[in-house]
């Protein structure tokens, strides 16, 4: 690390102060915001409000409805980050053994990342309405009768494919980058050592892949908890019957429509506490720079 | 142990561009060939097609009896040593050494004793349960030949593998290299830029330029009796002196200056004179004069550069010579090389 020698003591709080002043209004206050207001209780109207302590946090573990958002976060978050990082190492994969065409597969590829999750999920609707949609249409074909406003299963695969599709594009940059960070000579030199293509890439490539797998797993368990709030909103809106209710959607619909702000702003920091741990794995993880 | 064969072997790459054209070359069962050339002049690409890394487009290559244009890197019975080693960063050296083994279905004990058997060979015992970074660049480099001879492949081939190292270690790697390459008496090809790694380590050389042979042969023959003007300046160090000169009913001509030549005809050509072929001479009334521009001490030697007639010149001399402004030169009419100034061919 270098160390940089400030003669001013004043100098290097300035330096800091923008970024400082962006993580105190945009993110400590609300959090602070948020902490304090998990041990309030407050009327549907907004007339009173009284300290209740932990009340919020015992409610909630004893509320079926919110245990359930966590397994649906579970196996939603599980099943994005399965999907677009198994995915997007395919496609990884297949413009590394490219000469050619790598640019423009590559770009095309990338597109969707710069597509809003709002307008993705609205995408996805159109594609997965049952009424009206392309997919419904064709699927009716094979004798599948799907209408993920009624079924559970259907609507679950819906947003799993709705958040993935965005999120291919990010995990597959980086794996690109990671399968580039390989010498060529090393797969080669496995190839005259005996080992076919499949093992090459389970013995070397893969293992060689496990910093940047780790890390896209952390990135995308992060972004399935936060930021797939619009792909949800956009298409299912947590139905039907709370089956694809995920933390951040309940917290929104518990607070800003079912105005229960005390519960609502206990879930966000139970949300925040996870992503923290989270995070913390991750950089330690990474400083520790695992294989090599 | 088998012999290697390169039957008229090319490879143009799908735009058009030929990398390599006409190779025609069948290595000894043992021998230690070297391909040497400057770079782009196609000698990896070669190694390469050898190793199965690359397509062959035209022409057999054989490796024993076997004509191996189609056949996988893996079955070819080869080994390969990279120009960054390309050790498996994440496998200790033990792993590195016993991969290649174990994709083969090699029982485990044969996998260990053939493992300490090339640690003992190669010096590395000490530094088998290591990861590949906390080696250093000579280790690391014995640990890449030991991933080669524990194979006991048909042939070993080399691919630049000295140029990361340091000079003075590319020095003692190279001799251990040579000597291993005695020891197990195994087909090797090695290729290289440098034309002293080439010298050194060659039973036979092959010069390699713009894709095509232009000489093939033991190190003192090509040294002595350069097939062509490039080969010439190529091999040998400091370089052959290249001079435009004339030929004239047995006479060369240098702008005023003139020498005996043994060849019939006229016309123009190349001279080439190695600098130690050049010595000096008192009273010789067609001795060449040179003036001098400035001289480097090595030591032993030291090299004068300067100039015959416009013409750049360097010639080796004695550390002991007194210099002055002009140096009087001969050379024997033997130590005497013209090539055509046209193709670059060798004449006399």
């Amino acid at each position: 690390m270098k160390r940089t020698i400030f003669g001013n003591q004043l100098l290097p709080w300035l330096l800091l102060a923008p970024q400082l002043l962006i993580t105190a209004v945009f993110f400590l206050w609300p959090a602070g915001q948020a902490i304090w207001q998990s041990f309030l209780r407050e009327d549907a109207f907004g007339l009173k409000t009284s300290f209740v302590g932990l009340l919020n946090y015992r409610a909630l573990f004893n509320d079926g409805d919110y245990v359930n958002a966590l397994g649906v976060t579970l196996v939603f978050s599980v099943a994005v980050a399965a999907l677009s990082m198994g995915l997007a190492l395919l496609f990884a994969l297949a413009v590394d053994r490219m000469l050619k065409t790598a640019n423009m597969y590559t770009t095309l590829l990338v597109w969707p990342y710069a597509v809003a999750p709002a307008i993705a999920g609205i995408l996805w609707w159109f594609i997965f309405n049952p009424t009206i949609g392309i997919l419904p249409y064709l699927l009716d074909f094979v004798g599948y009768d799907w209408n993920h406003s009624l079924q559970s299963g259907d609507a679950m695969v819906l947003v799993v494919i709705a958040a993935s599709w965005k999120q291919v594009s990010y995990n597959f940059l980086f794996f690109v980058a990671g399968l580039q960070s390989i010498p060529q000579s090393l797969r080669e030199a496995a190839a005259i050592d005996g080992a076919g293509p499949v093992k090459r890439f389970f013995t070397i490539t893969f293992p060689l892949l496990t910093p940047t797998t780790f890390f896209l797993l952390v990135v995308n368990v992060v972004y399935t908890m936060f930021d797939t709030f619009g792909v949800i909103d956009a298409t299912t809106q947590g139905g039907p019957a709370q089956s694809t209710n995920i933390l951040v959607y309940k917290v929104f619909k518990d607070g800003f429509l079912g105005l229960n702000l005390g519960s609502s702003a206990a879930q966000s920091v139970i949300l925040m506490g996870i992503v923290i741990v989270l995070t913390i794995i991750q950089f330690r993880y990474i400083e520790r720079r695992v294989q090599y | 142990m088998a012999t290697i064969t390169l039957e008229n072997v090319g490879k143009t790459y799908p735009g058009g561009a030929a990398a390599v054209q006409g190779i025609n070359i069948a290595i000894q069962d043992g021998e230690f060939l070297v391909l040497v050339g400057p770079s782009g002049c196609g000698k990896s690409t070669l190694l390469r097609m050898v190793a199965g890394l690359e397509t062959i487009t035209e022409g057999t290559v054989r490796i024993g009896d076997r004509v191996v244009n189609q056949v996988e890197p893996a079955d070819r019975d080869i080994a390969m040593v990279f120009q960054n080693y390309a050790l498996y960063p994440h496998m200790s050296v033990r792993q590195n050494l016993a991969y290649g083994l174990k994709n083969r279905g090699t029982p485990a004990a044969e996998i260990t004793r053939r493992v300490d058997e090339a640690a003992d060979i190669l010096e590395i015992r000490p530094y088998l349960d290591r990861k590949p970074r906390a080696l250093s660049g000579g280790q690391r480099q014995r640990v890449a030949m030991g991933r080669a001879i524990v194979r006991e492949p048909a042939a070993f081939l080399f691919d630049e593998p000295l140029s990361n190292l340091d000079a003075k270690l590319r020095v003692t790697m190279r001799g251990e290299i040579r000597l291993l390459q005695r020891r197990l008496g195994t087909t090797s090809i090695y290729v290289t830029h440098d034309q002293m790694e080439a010298m050194t380590l060659a039973d036979r050389l092959v010069v390699l330029n713009g894709g095509r042979i232009e000489q093939i042969g033991a190190p003192l023959e090509v040294y002595r009796r350069p097939a062509s003007a490039f080969v010439a300046a190529f091999i040998g160090s400091p370089a052959m002196n290249l001079l435009n000169a004339t030929l004239d009913n047995g006479r060369l001509r240098i702008g005023s200056a003139s020498l005996p030549a043994d060849v019939a005809g006229s016309g123009a050509v190349t001279l080439g004179i190695r600098p130690e072929d050049l010595r000096r001479t008192a009273g010789r009334a067609d001795a060449l004069h040179m003036s001098v521009d400035y001289v480097e001490e090595l030591g032993a030697t030291r090299l004068v550069h300067g100039r015959l007639e416009g013409q750049k010149l360097v010639c080796t001399l004695s550390a002991d010579s007194t210099l002055g402004d002009m140096l009087a030169l001969e050379a024997d009419a033997g130590a005497l090389h013209l090539f055509d100034a046209g193709t670059g061919a060798r004449i006399n």
